[in-house]
């Protein structure tokens, strides 16, 4: 087995193929992405779908799609206020 | 940037090398699917046993199968539709700065 990177002494992240450290990058994002939207996905599952329709039915996919966007606002908006109350 | 080359040569292009990088590359791509996948193996079962299996017999009955089918079918739109939110959203967002 070859390995990745090569090279001796002292490599320093430059050594890292541009390549894979682009690719890498690209799918730990698209990972980081996922995670999040399982966890909204579980998070507004409980908040809309109460009873199984067999069909999606428009009032669940327009609450799922509230429920997304304000929940993103409320993150936001705790942060906002946690930075004020720390620069007080 | 980094003018980096190859490390396996002298810079020149290393078929074999470069056949190594493209099995890794396919290797953590499937490696980070199948994570996904058993997320939501996880939370489909989670969320689909407490909607379906309210009392838990000796076996599942047929009337629970057709509500697992149902569900399953629902939390995947379900996670579609909340993706396509969450990346409507982010770049609504980031248009308004």
């Amino acid at each position: 087995m070859s390995s990745f990177g090569g090279g001796g002494s002292g490599g320093g992240q430059s050594d890292v193929d541009p390549e894979m450290q682009r690719f890498l990058q690209l799918e730990s994002q698209k990972a980081q992405m996922n995670v999040r939207v399982h966890t909204f996905t579980d998070i507004c599952w409980d908040k809309c779908m109460d009873k199984l329709g067999t069909t999606m039915d428009g009032r669940s996919e327009r609450c799922l799609v509230n429920c997304v966007e304000r929940f993103l606002d409320t993150t936001n908006f705790i942060i906002n206020r946690l930075e004020k109350l720390g620069s007080k | 940037m980094s003018s980096y080359k190859s490390g396996f040569g002298n810079g020149g292009v290393d078929y074999g090398a470069s056949q190594e990088k493209g099995r890794v590359m396919e290797q953590v791509r499937s490696q980070i699917a199948v994570a996904n996948l058993q997320e939501m193996i996880m939370k489909m079962s989670d969320k689909c046993f407490r909607k379906c299996v309210t009392s838990p017999s000796t076996s599942l009955e047929s009337r629970e199968q057709k509500c697992l089918g149902t569900c399953m079918d629902r939390y995947m739109e379900t996670w579609n539709i909340v993706s396509r939110a969450y990346s409507d959203k982010l770049r609504k967002d980031s248009g308004q700065h």
